[in-house]
């Protein structure tokens, strides 16, 4: 079982370097997204500072989201998907493999280029450990959710907005409290509360959303 | 004797079963709720007292606490009929809750239009970020979701299943965005923002409040099961059946 | 015993009970019910949109029969899943093959998905039964649609399943292809396998073989 889960994960990543030009596309999105906010409003350090976690969360959902496509679309189309629902293995576990090949790919270059856009947007240095570790814990939840709203969409023509209509409001109790905890560290305070709820919905997305994303699946192949 | 239930489950839930059925039990849902409608609004707009602070304007709450109630109340039948629908594969429960949701997306529209209408004495704005108000708008947001799902996958049953799920996943998600945001909400506004529903309230005005809820729930139950027979002739439209039911109109 | 072993031998590979499929409304089959022993070749035969897809989907236990249940051994599928699963293959008409992993990678990702594993040069044996020797490491992009279905053959081969589930096996196929098909059939029923397939190209396998016709019933609404 772990054997199965390790070989899917490794065949997604290698998959994934095959097409490198691709693989930066989410976090070139997501740092585009970012720099458009001084653009738009006013390079002040002052009003961009209050915005700033907002900001960041906000482009880091539609960077997750832009990317959900590649958890299963091509899968699907190929036909490999159905080779996998056809695996002696439990179906839960290889969409773990999967959502975590994909964390690996567009949730963990976000948590890595946080400080950057942090510097951006002014965030005060003792809080970017506080942003790099919110999106530690944030991003996972959002591929997790994401799978689940991917798998039902994916054999949807042009799915990509029911996509998004599906998968957003689901995201809000990450955004705000990551959001917040961005926000609360900068002004110095303790931000212990909304990380341990950031954590435990981590670990309710864990154990929940990839049997979802199975029954999902299954629904899907179905057609 | 359970498969005896069993039997009679299959029995009630077979589309033409439940269509003769739910077709003589509409009026009694119907006629109730149109009288209790007259009734409670009736009381609550000219019999209950005014409010010493809000005035005449807090007499809205007599629709828009009931209708933000159906909202939740809906969307949980849904995930509930949607569950059984999944788990039995009972055709009808998955149409119970595609009826239901139009209804229930009505239902929290007119929350939403009825909140901020109340908001602008109270608050000088038609909109403000108050945490029942933004619960309302997610809400209804996941409501057009399942929609959107419902209608855009093509055969009936992967639609019926896959909108099923997600509205199983919403509902789980339910209590943790509405904790969230009234978290956000204390924490952005302080305690300032009055709530809608007032620790002690006056028993003239609670009366006409659970009458109006319990008017808009018998309107629901006729209301989809309205739906819901519309929605069995449609699926089953190439069924004998139908097609003797049709001969003889 | 003498019993187990007796009821054992009546118990076919696979059986069907009472399936009936609807899709979009319209009646594909219905009460279709057939048996499938060890060492029986099978058929699919029926019109395009007669649900013979569809039917291989409900076999493998990827589609819902709409009634009716499908037992391998005696059980449910849905009850014995995992022997169910290590014990047939399926391979439908889509190509399951990555353009960017090799002709090897691409061979080892579908094993993997069964769990099984093969020794380098056993699959460079069976490569070369399937004419695709030298190409191991070629990407699947490079070769052409008949070479990425030779791929799914070496996999069929490799993988050593006792039931075969082959939809329109020999789709992109050519000349030399189809003779491969129905050889590696024929060996495949020697060795005690069993296969169901459908096609529309015709196949002339020298030995029984059992067809299952869907029947007009395809154009009925229901």
């Amino acid at each position: 079982m772990l054997k199965a889960f390790s070989h899917l994960l490794a065949r997604d990543l290698r998959l994934a370097f095959r097409s490198r030009h691709e693989l930066a596309n989410p976090l070139i999105f997501f740092v585009l997204v970012v720099s458009l906010f001084p653009l738009a409003v006013a390079p002040s350090a002052e009003l961009l500072q209050v915005m700033a976690p907002g900001v960041i969360w906000v482009s880091a959902l539609l960077s997750v989201l832009l990317s959900l496509d590649r958890l299963f679309k091509q899968d699907y189309e190929d036909g490999s998907l159905d080779q996998l629902m056809l695996s002696p293995n439990p179906l839960v576990i290889l969409v773990l493999a999967k959502v975590c090949a994909h964390w690996l790919l567009t949730g963990l270059p976000l948590v890595l280029v946080a400080p950057l856009l942090g510097m951006f947007l002014y965030v005060p240095d003792e809080a970017i450990g506080v942003l790099m570790l919110s999106l530690l814990l944030g991003t996972p939840v959002l591929s997790l959710v994401g799978a689940i709203g991917v798998s039902l969409t994916v054999a949807v023509n042009r799915g990509g907005v029911l996509l998004s209509l599906i998968v957003l409001p689901l995201y809000i109790p990450v955004l705000i409290f990551g959001a917040n905890a961005v926000d609360v560290a900068s002004d110095g305070l303790s931000v212990r509360g909304q990380l341990l709820f950031l954590g435990a919905v981590l670990a309710l997305a864990l154990s929940l959303a990839p049997l979802a994303t199975a029954v999902a699946l299954r629904i899907t192949a179905s057609r | 004797m359970i498969k005896k239930i069993w039997a009679w489950i299959q029995r009630f839930s077979s589309p033409k079963h439940f269509y003769a059925i739910s077709g003589k039990l509409i009026p009694w849902f119907a006629v109730p709720a149109f009288l209790l409608g007259i009734y409670g609004l009736y009381m609550g707009l000219f019999v209950a007292p005014t409010d010493y602070q809000q005035g005449e304007s807090y007499r809205i709450i007599f629709i828009h606490v009931p209708a933000a109630w159906m909202s939740m109340f809906i969307y949980i039948v849904m995930a509930i009929s949607a569950a059984i629908g999944l788990i039995w594969q009972i055709k009808l429960a998955d149409m119970i809750a595609a009826a239901s949701a139009p209804i229930g997306a009505w239902f929290t529209f007119l929350a939403l239009v009825t909140g901020s209408l109340w908001g602008k004495p109270m608050w000088g704005a038609y909109w403000v970020w108050d945490a029942r108000l933004t619960s309302e708008l997610i809400l209804l947001f996941l409501y057009f979701g399942y929609m959107a799902l419902q209608s855009s996958i093509e055969d009936q049953r992967t639609a019926d299943k896959a909108s099923g799920l997600l509205v199983i996943v919403g509902v789980v998600n339910i209590p943790i965005i509405h904790y969230s945001v009234e978290w956000w909400n204390t924490l952005h506004q302080g305690a300032t923002v009055a709530k809608f529903d007032k620790p002690s309230m006056h028993i003239d005005m609670l009366i006409p409040l659970l009458v109006m809820a319990l008017a808009a729930k018998l309107f629901y139950a006729a209301i989809v099961l309205m739906r819901a027979r519309n929605e069995v002739l449609y699926r089953e439209r190439n069924r004998q059946w139908v097609r003797d039911l049709v001969k003889k109109l | 015993m003498m019993v187990e072993a007796d009821s054992a031998h009546t118990i076919p590979l696979l059986e069907t009970r009472q399936l009936e499929c609807v899709r979009d409304d319209r009646l594909l089959f219905s009460d279709l019910s057939f048996t499938l022993t060890e060492g029986e070749i099978l058929q699919i035969e029926g019109a395009n949109g007669s649900g013979k897809t569809s039917l291989l989907r409900i076999l493998c236990g990827l589609r819902l029969a709409d009634a009716g249940q499908v037992l391998w051994r005696g059980e449910e599928v849905s009850v014995v899943r995992e022997d169910y699963y290590a014990n047939m293959i399926y391979i439908g008409h889509l190509p399951c093959i990555k353009g960017d992993l090799t002709t090897l990678e691409n061979i080892r990702a579908l094993l993997d998905t069964r769990s099984q594993l093969a020794p380098l040069d056993e699959i460079e044996q069976v490569l070369a039964l399937v004419g695709l020797a030298g190409f191991d490491d070629v990407t699947s992009k490079a070769l052409s649609s008949g070479q990425r279905r030779r791929i799914l053959l070496a996999f069929l081969l490799l993988a050593k399943a006792r039931l075969w589930i082959l939809d329109e096996p020999l789709t992109a196929l050519d000349v030399e292809g189809v003779a491969l098909v129905e050889t590696m059939l024929l060996e495949h029923r020697l060795a005690g396998g069993s296969a169901i397939f459908t096609t529309h190209h015709g196949m002339q396998l020298p030995c029984a073989m059992s067809t299952v016709t869907l029947g007009r019933a395809g154009n009925q609404p229901c």
